[in-house]
């Protein structure tokens, strides 16, 4: 048997107070598609990174086909030929293909005749894995699904064995996926080694030959996933049992509550986001968004939300027009019992230096209970924010402890806490389990499940395709800024979902057969 | 030829002269925040440089040890502003302000210890400063008209030090687009966590186009003190450093729309000096202040509107910190 293309042993690493990787080992063999799955915080892309020589272990050794290395920067892992494809891609914007390919691979101090060299081995793989690429394409008009393809294209041309891919799916349609799955198949095939790094269960049953799983910065084990499913995984990752799927029983939905006719909206250079969408949200139902990140679902949230104006169409609650982003800014908007829990709750849900009671407050200081004139009763505000803690178990329950401290579930559970706590008619949901741990994932369904039976109406916005089939009565799918199709989550399947994500319409909603 | 050719000519040529440190500040600038590195200390860095200059070639009588010096002083700064902005990932503007402070007052003192004429550098003779070249057959090309003229007047006739501007604005585009050095120093002002994936050092070539930046802020100082003055004075560098800054943004970051905005720059400058005492008809006589602001305000109407959007490179400013997540 040959040597494991990847030993890693006794990997330790610290950032401060945080053990990110305890004593962590893990062989990956050669010519195999290798899952790392973990919650976030795991100690998944810590592990990764180190590997890669972006960080330095503390302790612990690494060999790459059965020779120690020492991989202190990212040239000595690539000179061992690893190569990463970052979930943030590591590209210049302003470059075209072959310069962001060509980067510390120059093959000498003028870049012409490396260039030419580059451009002949782009030609080259694209033609050999159908990766379809123009070589002289500017970065920055690249769509995502080729982005990640420069960034493997990448990988290759600097002659990596060893591939590792960080959450490659997150951006990508069902299509894409596959597509990808299979070129990881055949590179495997062809003795390369590929690590995944991924938190999507299914994935990992569809493409790799073993997982290693990875929880608080220990490695628990590494299985063969013929011998394993979705469940084990998942009870590795987080220690115990946990349901995956959601129950729901059937809606009740009333009157319109929210109906956007037409809506319109440009961005700061002009270029149309969101192009003449129309649709209603009743009450007693949860509708979602599904599409691939980037195809309007932020920018209609925003929109309907006060933050954006948009430049045409109309929104009305409960039968009143609003003026959203003008006259109706979110403070407006809240007291007409609209609540909008962020798709990006660090850029927009809290402030991370503030103690979880302010972060608590936010958009609501203004409520009476809370104090009077300018100041601020801050036994009020503390005592609340115990309640909500304890209401939504955010642990640990201390409201004086910083935002920036809890988890990610806690985090996004104060934000949930905060908007739904107030009662909305309106629930307009972004990513509400993004950067959540699968324990905090459940409990959060059954909160937007059980604000739906209370008769509310909730609008969903995800770019996790089973989460907003699991949740929604009704699922749209829009590409491009337009709603490319309406179905019910029981009567489509992935591949269907999947065409609507990638843009190819169809109205006549399919029959279950 | 008639008298408004002649002017025109004179125009030019004292707006080529008037535009050089500018030339040499805004290629400085151009190659500091291209790797991502804002840099308004580059009137720090040439005042220290004429002051290196001036000081030296006073004690030393050789224009060529004068720019070593202005080169070195500048450089020790550049390296400053390189320690506190790459290495320590302070506020690059901060450290910038600290610069331009620093040399500012460090040259008013030290040049009145050490020449006791309130801040000035003794005046330098002949020898010591770099002095204008008379090109090769530009006495007889004079009475060429048009092209002789243009070549006698425009063309020949300035230092060594223009020539070298000159010649580093296609020598900079060579660098930045042709060579290995430029795509990386390009890349590092754009995005410096791919090149630190690509294995590539960020600080190394951060500090490389920083010490480059040094250099030619230490050529501009010098260009001041020792080939259009005769010894440096107080304060000489009169915002240059600032004006350079805004005729890079009105660049774009690009080194020959860089020359056109230093040529441009210069040009005002050298109108301002012509007309100052001018009567005009129905206004009379522009007070002097006004003049002088003249280039502030065009370069403020120009900047709020009339060059378009300037995209600045996307990482310029920003400390790089490997992420921790």
């Amino acid at each position: 048997m040959p040597a494991p293309a990847i030993q890693m042993t006794g990997i330790d690493k610290r950032f401060g107070a945080v053990h990110a990787n305890n004593a962590v080992s893990m062989t990956v063999e050669k010519g195999t598609v290798h899952g790392l799955i973990g919650e976030n915080g795991a100690g998944k892309s810590t592990l990764m990174s180190i590997l890669y020589g972006f960080y330095h272990a503390d302790a612990g050794s690494i060999a790459i086909n059965g020779k120690p290395s020492l991989i202190r920067t990212p040239a000595d892992a690539i000179h061992s030929g690893i190569g990463m494809v970052h979930q943030h891609f590591m590209l210049v914007e302003t470059f075209t293909v072959v310069e962001n390919v060509m980067l510390g691979a120059e093959g000498g101090a003028f870049t012409a005749r490396g260039a030419s060299a580059v451009r002949a081995k782009l030609q080259a793989l694209s033609y050999a894995y159908g990766m379809d690429v123009n070589p002289d394409a500017v970065v920055s008009e690249l769509a995502v699904g080729e982005l990640q393809r420069v960034e493997i294209l990448k990988a290759l041309v600097k002659g990596a064995d060893i591939l590792i891919l960080d959450e490659p799916t997150a951006v990508l349609t069902p299509t894409e996926v596959e597509k990808l799955f299979v070129l990881l198949r055949r590179l495997a095939g062809e003795g390369k080694t590929i690590i995944i790094v991924t938190h999507k269960l299914k994935e990992i049953m569809a493409v790799t030959d073993r997982v290693s799983v990875m929880r608080r910065g220990e490695m628990v084990g590494t299985v063969e996933t013929s011998n394993s499913s979705p469940a084990d995984l998942a009870e590795l990752m987080v220690g115990r049992r946990v349901v995956l799927t959601v129950e729901k029983g059937p809606a009740n939905p009333q009157g319109v509550v929210l109906d956007v006719k037409d809506l319109t909206v440009r961005d700061a250079r002009g270029t149309v986001r969101l192009d003449h969408v129309s649709f209603q949200v009743r009450a007693g139902e949860i509708v979602g968004i599904a599409g691939v990140s980037g195809n309007g679902q932020s920018e209609l949230l925003e929109a309907i939300a006060g933050i954006r104006k948009p430049a045409g169409g109309a929104v009305s609650l409960n039968g009143e027009l609003l003026d959203c982003g003008g006259r109706d800014d979110p403070t407006a908007l809240r007291a007409k019992g609209l609540r909008h829990v962020p798709e990006d709750r660090h850029r927009m849900g809290l402030v991370k230096p503030f103690e979880a009671a302010e972060s608590a407050l936010l958009g609501c200081s203004d409520e009476p209970g809370f104090g009077s004139g300018p100041f601020l009763d801050r036994d009020a505000v503390l005592a609340d924010c115990v309640r909500k803690m304890e209401a939504f178990d955010v642990r640990p329950a201390d409201p004086r402890l910083r935002t920036a401290l809890f988890s990610g579930g806690n985090q996004q559970k104060i934000v949930l806490a905060r908007e739904i706590e107030r009662d909305p008619k309106l629930l307009l949901i972004g990513q509400p389990t993004r950067g959540v741990d699968i324990g905090a994932i459940e409990f959060i369904h059954k909160r937007i499940i059980a604000l739906r039976d209370a008769g509310k109406a909730v609008l969903l916005v995800s770019t996790e395709l089973d989460e907003v089939l699991a949740l929604s009565d009704r699922v749209l799918v829009m590409c491009g800024g337009r709603i490319t199709g309406e179905r019910r989550p029981e009567d489509t399947n992935e591949q269907d979902m999947g065409l609507l994500m990638a843009g190819v319409s169809s109205d006549a909603p399919k029959v279950a057969a | 030829m008639s008298e408004a050719f002649q002017i025109i000519l004179l125009a030019v040529d004292s707006a080529i002269r008037l535009s050089v440190p500018l030339l040499f500040a805004c290629l400085a600038g151009l190659y500091s925040e291209r790797a991502g590195v804002v840099d308004i200390g580059l009137e720090g860095k040439m005042l220290i440089g004429a002051f290196a200059a001036g000081a030296v070639a006073s004690l030393v009588p050789n224009p060529w040890l004068g720019l070593l010096a202005a080169v070195m002083a500048s450089v020790l700064f550049a390296l400053v502003h390189g320690f506190a902005s790459i290495s320590q990932r302070g506020n690059q503007i901060v450290s910038g302000v600290a610069i331009n402070v620093l040399a500012s007052g460090l040259t008013a003192i030290l040049g009145n210890a050490w020449f006791g004429q309130g801040g000035r550098t003794p005046q330098l003779p002949s020898g010591a400063r770099f002095n204008e070249i008379t090109l090769p057959l530009a006495e007889a090309a004079r009475s060429v008209p048009l092209v002789g003229e243009i070549y006698y007047q425009v063309i020949s006739g300035h230092s060594v030090l223009v020539y070298i501007a000159l010649g580093l604005v296609p020598l900079t585009w060579f660098l930045l687009y042709r060579t290995r050095w430029g795509l990386r120093l390009r890349a590092v002002g754009e995005n410096p966590a791919a090149v630190d994936t690509a294995g590539l050092s960020v600080t190394r070539l951060r500090y490389s186009a920083v010490i480059m930046a040094g250099i030619l802020c230490g050529f501009g100082g010098a260009y001041l003190a020792i080939a259009q003055s005769a010894g440096f004075i107080t304060d000489m560098t009169a915002g240059k450093g600032f004006i350079a800054l805004a005729a890079l943004i009105f660049a774009k970051w690009r080194p020959l729309p860089a020359l056109g905005a230093c040529f441009l720059f210069g040009l005002l400058d050298a109108v301002a000096l012509r007309i100052q005492g001018v009567s005009f008809p129905g206004i009379g006589q522009v007070p002097v202040q006004a003049i002088q602001a003249l280039p502030y305000i065009l370069t403020v109407v120009l900047l709020a509107g009339f060059i378009g959007k300037a995209t600045p490179p996307k990482a310029v400013g920003v400390p790089y910190l490997k992420d921790r997540s």
